[in-house]
């Protein structure tokens, strides 16, 4: 009789045989959830020319990695990769099962959730193991995955359980968990997987046409300095002025959803729960009121300053040096004083 | 030959969550929705108008909103109709409260089943919860197909649809057999507006309940006059759903935490936009290694 062994699973992303850096932070948080429930790390690697993926996934911390090579697996498709995860999930009865907030976790998950029939949680800040106790029946749960997120708007910070189903599926956004090289590489035993035996011929039926991915552009997330602009910054011409200081800084410029949502900037730029998440040594953040949303993707940066005209913004609360005053007089000042002291 | 399609929106009425108030939660962590205004779900919307064209490029297919939620969600049937659509389908029922997105795509599914549509069309995720798990999850409860982040149909016939979707970082062309469900990203075409003689037409459609809470003979007698004006109204039982797979207790995940957003106050040092503020604090920047 084959025996259960409810461990952690991460889904691998993989673009042109690399390993997508979400895959990583997600092997990364799963080897430490995995120390901590004293079970095993399995990596899902599904695609094409996947030779020696593995070292990759072992390295961090991957103690198992499933493989599943076939031409017809890449570029990604959300049926044949759905039924194949069901099929070993199925098999294996994973306790925890980790994917990305991407294009591709996001179309994934939920069609793998709902034909297991377990609960699923989207765009986790935060994943933590804790006991529960079922306020009606008493019931005691061990071990259970806390899945942490702003909900409604970012006004609220929402704890979300799956007490009685498998596995506790959750997305988690790239940038929001450490990327780290475990400090005892797993395993990284390799099982190929039968994924024939998973998928039926409609699986098939979607085809890709055609397919242009960018390179990325805009990279905030490597920038050690972010400028970033709010709603506050007024119009796109405006946010010309965040480019200068970033470029004179050595920066990148980020933007809040509302900045994004009008028009100011691209999503590409977006910092946040829905963005990017930043860690930065200084975060400048311009015109920006500082919701919860916004925080949740930059309260990490090393330093923090907000210029608002309004003393009360949230921002305020969590940053080390709130100037008050206007960002299109403070900024210029900003780029005319660095200038002058840093010859 | 194209074919006439039957296409049924999936749309939420959703809290306006840029006007949040204090009273918006209740106890149990789940949302109170009467203490909110209710707006059309924005990326419904672009739904919505992907619906209405495709019905532009096969002329004699028929857009249908389904909607899940209180009695005045309702709304959203009749702003639609006002744009375009032909009519709609409210989905209403004291069990379906606290359903998480897993009980609400099932709820859906059963109702879907009754429409019996070729394509269904959702916006790609709702404000209040922002985890676009519905639509993926309404495809597999269907056994359907799905193509996610729609931006554009390129076209339809021959029982395929061929559709461009916009990813994080690219775009993909896919073809994908009918029936099949897509979701619509907020970067596809807006919404085309309410139009005034369609307002005239279906100003007074309405759900039966809501006639029957105005108790006026006046819309008894127009609703039999004009069936056009009868949104339709389905409960639990009409759409045959078993009850253990509805609201909370259909729903896997629990609520176990709700915390209201406190910001931990740490001593800001507060600063003037002076010059001498600012050159102060570029010099301490340099000084300290941030910067440079």
């Amino acid at each position: 009789m084959r025996t259960e062994m409810n461990n952690i699973f991460v889904y691998c992303e993989i673009e042109n045989g690399a390993v997508a850096d979400v895959s990583l932070e997600l092997l990364t948080k799963g080897r430490e959830l995995a120390d901590k429930l004293g079970c095993k790390l399995e990596a899902l690697a599904i695609g094409h020319g996947l030779q020696g993926i593995e070292k990759k996934l072992a390295a961090y911390g991957a103690d198992t990695v499933w493989v599943a090579d076939a031409a017809d697996l890449a570029p990604f498709r959300t049926l044949p990769h759905a039924a194949i995860i069901c099929g070993i999930f199925k098999e294996e009865k994973p306790q925890i099962a980790l994917f990305g907030a991407t294009s591709v976790g996001r179309d994934l998950a939920p069609r793998v959730s709902s034909a297991l029939h377990s609960g699923l949680t989207a765009d986790c800040t935060s994943l933590e193991i804790g006991d529960h106790t079922e306020n009606k029946t008493g019931k005691e749960y061990k071990d259970l995955l806390y899945q942490i997120r702003p909900a409604f708007g970012g006004n609220i910070i929402a704890t979300i359980i799956n007490p009685d189903h498998r596995p506790q599926m959750a997305t988690v956004r790239e940038g929001v968990m450490k990327m780290q090289e475990a400090a005892k590489p797993g395993a990284g035993e390799v099982k190929t997987v039968d994924y024939k035996k998973y998928l039926k011929d409609t699986d098939l039926a979607v085809k890709i046409i055609e397919r242009e991915m960018e390179e990325r552009k805009v990279n905030i997330k490597g920038a050690s300095v972010v400028v970033a602009g709010g709603y506050g910054m007024g119009s796109k011409e405006n946010f010309g002025m965040l480019y200068e200081l970033a470029s004179v800084l050595g920066g990148e410029v980020g933007a809040s959803r509302a900045a994004v949502d009008a028009g100011f900037a691209e999503h590409a730029r977006q910092v946040g729960q829905t963005g990017v998440t930043v860690r930065p040594k200084l975060y400048i953040a311009c015109g920006i009121s500082g919701q919860i949303q916004h925080t949740a993707g930059m309260d990490q940066s090393a330093m923090i300053i907000s210029i608002n005209n309004d003393e009360a913004a949230p921002i305020n609360k969590i940053a080390d040096y709130a100037i008050v005053g206007d960002v299109m007089t403070v900024i210029p000042k900003m780029i005319k004083s660095y200038k002058q002291n840093s010859k | 030959m194209k074919k006439t399609l039957k296409i049924v929106v999936l749309a939420k009425q959703v809290p306006d969550t840029r006007n949040v108030g204090k009273d918006a939660m209740k106890a149990d962590g789940t949302v109170n929705r009467a203490a909110l205004p209710a707006i059309f779900n924005p990326e419904d919307l672009n739904a919505l108008e992907q619906a209405l064209t495709l019905k532009d490029m096969c002329p004699g297919s028929t857009v249908e909103v389904l909607t899940m939620g209180p009695p005045r969600a309702a709304d959203v049937i009749r702003d639609a109709m006002f744009r375009g659509a032909d009519g709609g389908v409210l989905l209403t029922d004291r069990k379906f409260a606290g359903s998480d997105t897993l009980a609400t795509s099932y709820a859906l599914s059963r109702a879907i089943r009754k429409m019996n549509p070729d394509i269904i069309v959702a916006g790609r995720q709702a404000i209040d919860g922002d985890t676009a798990q519905v639509g993926p999850q309404v495809a597999e409860k269907l056994g359907l197909p799905q193509v996610t982040y729609a931006e554009q149909i390129l076209s339809v016939d021959e029982g395929q649809i061929v559709i461009k979707r916009r990813l994080e970082r690219g775009v993909e062309v896919v073809s994908c057999p009918l029936p099949m469900v897509m979701t619509v990203n907020a970067s596809a075409p807006e919404c085309r507006p309410q139009h005034a003689k369609l307002v005239m037409k279906y100003k007074h459609a309405k759900t039966i309940s809501e006639i029957q809470a105005l108790q006026e003979d006046y819309y008894t007698s127009l609703r039999d006059a004009r069936p056009y004006l009868n949104i339709t109204e389905w409960s639990v039982a009409d759409v045959d759903a078993d009850d253990q797979q509805l609201g909370l207790t259909g729903s896997p995940t629990k609520v176990k935490k709700i915390e209201n957003v406190v910001f931990q106050a740490k001593e800001a040092k507060k600063l003037t936009g002076s010059d001498a503020d600012i050159n102060e604090l570029m010099q301490e920047l340099i000084a300290s290694h941030t910067l440079g």
